[in-house]
């Protein structure tokens, strides 16, 4: 175990292969002094010695996948920059508000050197010449760690003009967010650190490496990512692939919360570990509490379609997720055991998504609203019998079409696959949907419970025909 | 004095500086402003404005965005408990509940002495430590009724006064870049070439 009191949750039982957290056992792990006296900045020295061409085709060779949510590999995401188009800008997404999830505010709390390094990794390979790390408004830990780590980074010369005595040279901009959830979409993100409402644009372009921030090209990647590319480049890709699977290597860091006995963040291998090693290992958090029967749970983040005990033995690996009907997300898993008013749970969510519309797009603005509403009627025992097919048919106006979903033996359900179709620009406006849809459809019963049935008592007005 | 002090006009420009566009550095400056009064004042708005070279409705439909800058005085401290699914399975609707019996106000209310603002906030990003607040943005985990009260004693009587600042300051380390370290910043449109540790060509891989 590595928590401190001003830090708990992360917990490193067990004999896997760190790759982010190896600096969490120190309590100074946040220092300059630390940081160097554990390896700090050999990863850039490292990238370096090299031409930037070679640093990025060693990061697409690892096949590092994005940890934001999406999953897209960063290789193949920098690679996406418009030739002969310049600036280029980075900007780090540390705006992590998904529901449950909560790994970048300890690497920027506890090893913000580890995340500077990996900037400048970054900016090296890519040619972009000034870095704005965005992190979130109310984390004020990690912002005064972050501002710490960088005024020691410039005075040790390996952020400003001239690294380490190189031509490389450039900027890193600590950014305050100020709370808002939907800043932690790419585009909104910019349109935010360009001081407007944090409202995500309109798509194509797909990606601001085409047209990202002040209209140049932009590379947006989440803490996580970028907290990987100093092991990466003191190691290879080929020592980053042994770790994990193919398809999905290296490792992962999952929040896991809710009714488990020892919630904690792990740093997990990826590809491999599967949902009933995390729940019920020893290494892990040791089963559900109270020796409680599991009900459900999140896989992926306040997001994710839910998981019923049927898909324990799933690995964290994308493709499998996917087609069993959710996602990994951003790597946080919230445990309902068999207390858990299911109804309630997902009104919390369904209230949240609400709260966090932008307002940008009618489908979400609206229809998270309502959605909200009824939940909030059928858990205050006001629902009628038409609210729970209202809930899914307000879904099919922002997921029009099959709404993936979990297979479940004891309804005799199959799968319904990731992803969905959408009406909106980004992913608010489907998460929104998405509490509600996996609990009317996994759990209808316990809605229909709560709703008194009304009988229509026959009122006769005027002359009886009697 | 709701406009940015002196001092801070300093700081506003050193941050304004950083950025290729001034407009970028609105929200910071927001910061700037709450950290002065404790909300954000029109008059900072208008001030704010005419430092990044925008309108003051376009500075307060950025500042009325987000969550955390208050238009109206607020508390001393602002005790946020998150209510969202994972602190909510671990009754966190049961502590809110027993801080408004303490407080004597509804959540969203602040108390007739200006000491404390209650919310019912969302994922806080601790929820493995679950139920959790914060206070001010500083973290206190896996809370019960008990600890609360005690917690809420400490405040009013001073004691965290080392750990928790007024309603206003977020961080109190900031980010200041050395000039001789410093890499100038330029306006994105004047900029044409590829930086110069870049291959000529301008290609990546």
């Amino acid at each position: 175990m590595s928590s401190y009191n001003w830090a708990p949750g992360f917990i490193d039982d067990g004999d896997r292969a760190q790759i982010v957290t190896s600096r969490f056992q120190y309590e100074d792990g946040h220092t300059l002094d630390r940081y160097l006296a554990t390896g700090g900045y050999a990863g850039l020295k490292a990238a370096l010695a090299r031409t930037p061409t070679q640093v990025h085709e060693e990061v697409k060779a690892a096949t590092l996948l994005g940890r934001g949510g999406a999953g897209f590999p960063a290789g193949t995401k920098w690679g996406l920059c418009p030739e002969g188009k310049w600036p280029r800008y980075l900007v780090v997404n540390g705006d992590e508000s998904e529901p449950g999830t909560y790994k970048d505010r300890l690497l920027m709390e506890r090893d913000p050197h580890q995340l500077i390094e990996g900037c400048l990794i970054t900016c090296y390979a890519v040619g972009l010449s000034q870095c704005f790390l965005y992190v979130r408004g109310e984390m004020a830990l990690a912002q005064e760690r972050v501002a710490a780590a960088l005024n020691e980074a410039y005075a040790a010369g390996y952020i400003g003009r001239n690294i380490l005595g190189s031509k490389f040279s450039v900027d890193i901009v600590l950014h305050w967010g100020a709370g808002a959830y939907v800043v932690g979409e790419e585009t909104a993100l910019i349109e935010s650190l360009e001081g407007n409402r944090g409202m995500p644009r309109l798509k194509p372009p797909f990606f601001p490496a085409a047209i990202g921030l002040y209209g140049k090209p932009t590379i947006v990647n989440n803490v996580e990512t970028l907290a990987n590319l100093p092991w990466l480049l003191t190691h290879s890709a080929a020592e980053y692939m042994a770790i994990g699977t193919p398809t999905s290597p290296g490792t992962r860091m999952i929040a896991v919360s809710g009714h488990v006995r020892r919630p904690g963040v792990f740093e997990i291998i990826n590809g491999t570990t599967t949902f009933r090693d995390l729940l019920y290992g020893d290494e892990f958090c040791q089963g559900i509490r109270d020796d409680n029967e599991l009900k459900a749970f999140v896989p992926g983040g306040g997001s994710a379609p839910w998981f019923l005990p049927d898909q324990l033995d799933l690995p964290f690996e994308a493709k499998l997720v996917g087609a069993a009907g959710s996602m990994l997300g951003s790597g946080a898993v919230m445990v309902m055991d068999e207390t858990t008013d299911i109804p309630v749970a997902a009104l919390t969510l369904a209230r949240f998504y609400a709260h966090e519309s932008c307002g940008k797009c009618v489908p979400c603005r609206e229809g998270a609203t309502w959605l909200e509403r009824i939940m909030e009627r059928l858990v205050d025992g006001h629902g009628t019998e038409n609210d729970l097919d209202q809930l899914l048919e307000i879904g099919q106006t922002i997921c029009p079409g099959p709404f993936p979903h979990a297979a479940s033996e004891r309804l005799g359900l199959a799968a319904v696959p990731f992803p969905f179709k959408m009406t909106t620009i980004c992913f608010v406006g489907p998460s929104a949907y998405t509490p509600v849809h996996s609990a009317v459809t996994l759990f209808r019963s316990e809605f229909e419970a709560r709703i008194v049935k009304r009988k229509l008592i026959p009122v006769s007005i005027g002359a009886s025909d009697e | 004095m709701t406009r940015l002090n002196d001092a801070n006009q300093v700081l506003a420009r050193e941050i304004i500086g950083r950025y290729p566009k001034a407009r970028s550095a609105t929200i910071p400056l927001l910061h700037v402003a709450q950290q002065q009064n404790g909300y954000i004042t029109q008059e900072a708005i208008a001030h704010i404005a005419e430092l990044v070279g925008a309108t003051s409705a376009e500075v307060l439909g950025t500042c009325t965005f987000y969550e955390m800058f208050k238009m109206h005085p607020v508390g001393k401290y602002l005790i946020n408990i998150c209510t969202t699914m994972s602190c909510a399975l671990m009754g966190a609707e049961q502590l809110v509940t027993h801080a408004e019996q303490r407080l004597g106000i509804k959540a969203g209310g602040t108390t007739p002495d200006g000491l404390f603002t209650l919310e019912r906030v969302e994922c806080q990003a601790a929820c493995t430590e679950a139920p959790c607040l914060q206070a001010n943005y500083r973290y206190r985990y896996r809370v019960n009724a008990a600890q609360l009260d005690q917690f809420l004693d400490d405040l009013a009587e001073g004691q965290l006064d080392a750990e928790i600042p007024a309603h206003g300051v977020v961080a109190r380390v900031r980010q200041s870049i050395p000039v001789d370290r410093a890499v100038s910043v330029v306006a994105p449109d004047d900029v044409h070439e590829a930086p110069v540790w870049m291959p000529l060509s301008g290609t990546t891989a």
